[in-house]
């Protein structure tokens, strides 16, 4: 059966997007074992120790992935958001509300990680750069969406309540980071970032590895989430009935 | 290999501290994330089939 | 009224709407007041707490108003569509011909003359307690009256979504404080900007310019947002 013999549009049924999540998702764990490994063993044994901050610096290779995808996860589940509000698909919420949880958890172990890496090479726990300020934001966001989510008992009027609230968060989000950069340099304090020319290759691509790893994890947890919440939303269905056989 | 020794693979440099507090955080969060993902599931089933148990508990009454 | 609703201009009707909720808000002075004198008392508890040193209160005085106005604004956002929603009215605003982006647009400025009209003229009388000179005053009442409705706008975003929601003021407060932050930003910022002796003109294009955003964006974002409440 080729790509084009697949009816796409059928997975936007909950019953059947169940089931192929739960065939997906150890793929995606798999790989994201496989990638953090991989990721790890170059972040400590291949890449070299830095001129300016010695060992210190392999925490970029959480701190990166745990940014970036804070980020990627909330553009996703805007998407999800703006796909649910458009077409009125019951998934697309259920997509979004499985994103959440781990966007958040990403955008806190980025302000844990970047306050780590701070406090040694700066000297205080928490710097107010840019960044580092702008993830406490998206973490305020995040935050935001979840207590909706739990607030409003109706789980579709949660999820078109939330649809709305992360795509105005979206739209707002580039106008927070442009206001924060701007207060930021304003303010000249300490940036948590690796100095120098270029980073050497080795780190490079353990931290795109890890990036990797880290989106595999991201994924792999979503499909599960999202199974649990169909399963939830769904029970007064035949299928879920005797799917629980 | 760039390490002399474990202790000082666990020393890393002095960063040991924040290095380690960092990888540990991460790695206890996403086990706390899969945990709870666990202990979500497995209530949802419990209400599920005690939800069937009611309704057919129901079906025999009717009968 | 005994003008039929539809055969009204639009702009008629926005302008009634704002009317009807001046009088109401008129009617219920306390309501009114109350964000008022919070932002009075807040504004006191900085120096109670950090000391009277006149100097590192000029330096603070911008951001603890602005913090203040922004916070006594975000008080009365609740109110903006809860007693609409509790009698039904909101139903026939929905039904309604004229466009609820418009209704909400036209709620939002009667929140603003009603709610944030105050504060900004409040604003330098205790910019007066932390010593600004009056070039300074003046700077933040401007950036307070080009920042208040753009504050209005966005929280009548934040009440449409918490409406008749468990806990809704805090949840609105939660919701709408990091989507105030750039106003913030460059609202305290062109008070101390000032001071330093740097142009302002980008603050003001700024602030201008999210507030022309808002007025087009946040009233589609509400409507959605009351739509979803009303069904």
């Amino acid at each position: 059966m080729s790509i084009r013999d697949i009816h796409w549009f059928r997975f936007a049924s909950p019953p059947n997007f169940y089931h192929l999540a739960g065939r997906l998702w150890p793929y995606f764990a798999a790989l994201a074992a496989v990638l953090t490994l991989v990721g790890l063993w170059i972040g400590f044994f291949v890449a070299p120790i830095d001129a300016q901050q010695g060992q210190g610096y392999r925490i970029i290779f959480v701190h990166v992935p745990t940014s970036q995808m804070s980020m990627l996860i909330y553009l996703v589940m805007a998407g999800w958001a703006a796909w649910g509000l458009a077409f009125n698909t019951r998934l697309s919420g259920m997509m979004a509300a499985a994103l959440a949880p781990t966007g958040a958890l990403f955008a806190f172990l980025s302000l844990v990680t970047g306050s780590l890496w701070g406090k040694p090479m700066w000297g205080t726990w928490w710097v107010w750069d840019a960044r580092l300020t702008s993830e406490l934001i998206l973490f305020f966001l995040y935050l935001g969406f979840m207590a909706l989510q739990a607030s409003i008992d109706d789980p579709r009027r949660a999820d078109k309540a939330c649809a709305i609230l992360a795509v105005v968060g979206a739209v707002n989000v580039p106008i927070i980071y442009f206001s924060v950069y701007w207060w930021n340099t304003l303010h000249q304090g300490a940036s948590v970032t690796l100095k120098g020319a270029s980073m050497a290759t080795p780190m490079l691509v353990g931290m795109l590895i890890m990036v990797l790893a880290f989106w595999m994890y991201a994924i792999a947890v979503a499909l599960l989430r999202v199974r649990t919440i169909i399963l939830d939303r769904e029970r007064h269905t035949e299928w879920v009935k005797h799917a629980m056989e | 290999m760039q390490w002399n020794s474990l202790s000082d693979f666990l020393n890393m440099g002095g960063y040991a501290l924040y290095v380690w507090g960092s990888f540990g955080a991460t790695a206890v969060c996403m086990a706390a994330e899969l945990w709870l993902l666990r202990v979500r599931r497995l209530a949802v089933e419990a209400q599920l089939r005690n939800d069937r148990g009611i309704s057919s508990q129901n079906r025999q009454e009717a009968a | 009224m005994s003008a039929n609703l539809s055969s009204m201009d639009t702009i008629e009707v926005m302008r009634a709407i704002v009317r009807r909720e001046v009088a109401m808000a008129m009617r219920q002075k306390g309501e009114v007041l109350t964000p008022l004198m919070f932002f009075a008392v807040v504004s006191s508890l900085f120096p109670l707490a950090v000391g009277s040193d006149s100097a590192l209160l000029l330096r603070m005085a911008p951001g603890v108003i602005w913090v203040g106005a922004l916070l006594a604004a975000m008080l009365s956002l609740a109110r903006m569509f809860a007693s609409d929603h509790a009698d039904g009215s909101l139903e026939q605003m929905a039904l309604s011909p004229t466009p609820l982006g418009l209704t909400a647009l036209a709620k939002a400025l009667a929140h603003f003359l009603v709610s944030g009209l105050p504060l900004v003229l409040i604003a330098p009388i205790l910019g007066l307690q932390y010593g600004l000179d009056a070039r300074g005053l003046g700077i933040l009442m401007l950036t307070l009256l080009l920042g208040a409705p753009t504050l209005s706008l966005i929280g009548a975003i934040g009440a449409a979504l918490t409406l008749g929601v468990r806990g809704a003021g805090v949840l609105l407060s939660l919701l709408v404080l990091p989507l105030y932050i750039p106003v913030l930003i460059f609202g305290a910022g062109a008070v101390e900007a000032d001071a330093a002796g740097l142009g302002i003109s980008a603050h003001f294009s700024l602030l201008a310019a999210m507030l022309a955003l808002a007025g087009f964006f946040a009233p589609l974002a509400t409507s959605a947002a009351l739509r979803i409440s009303v069904e």
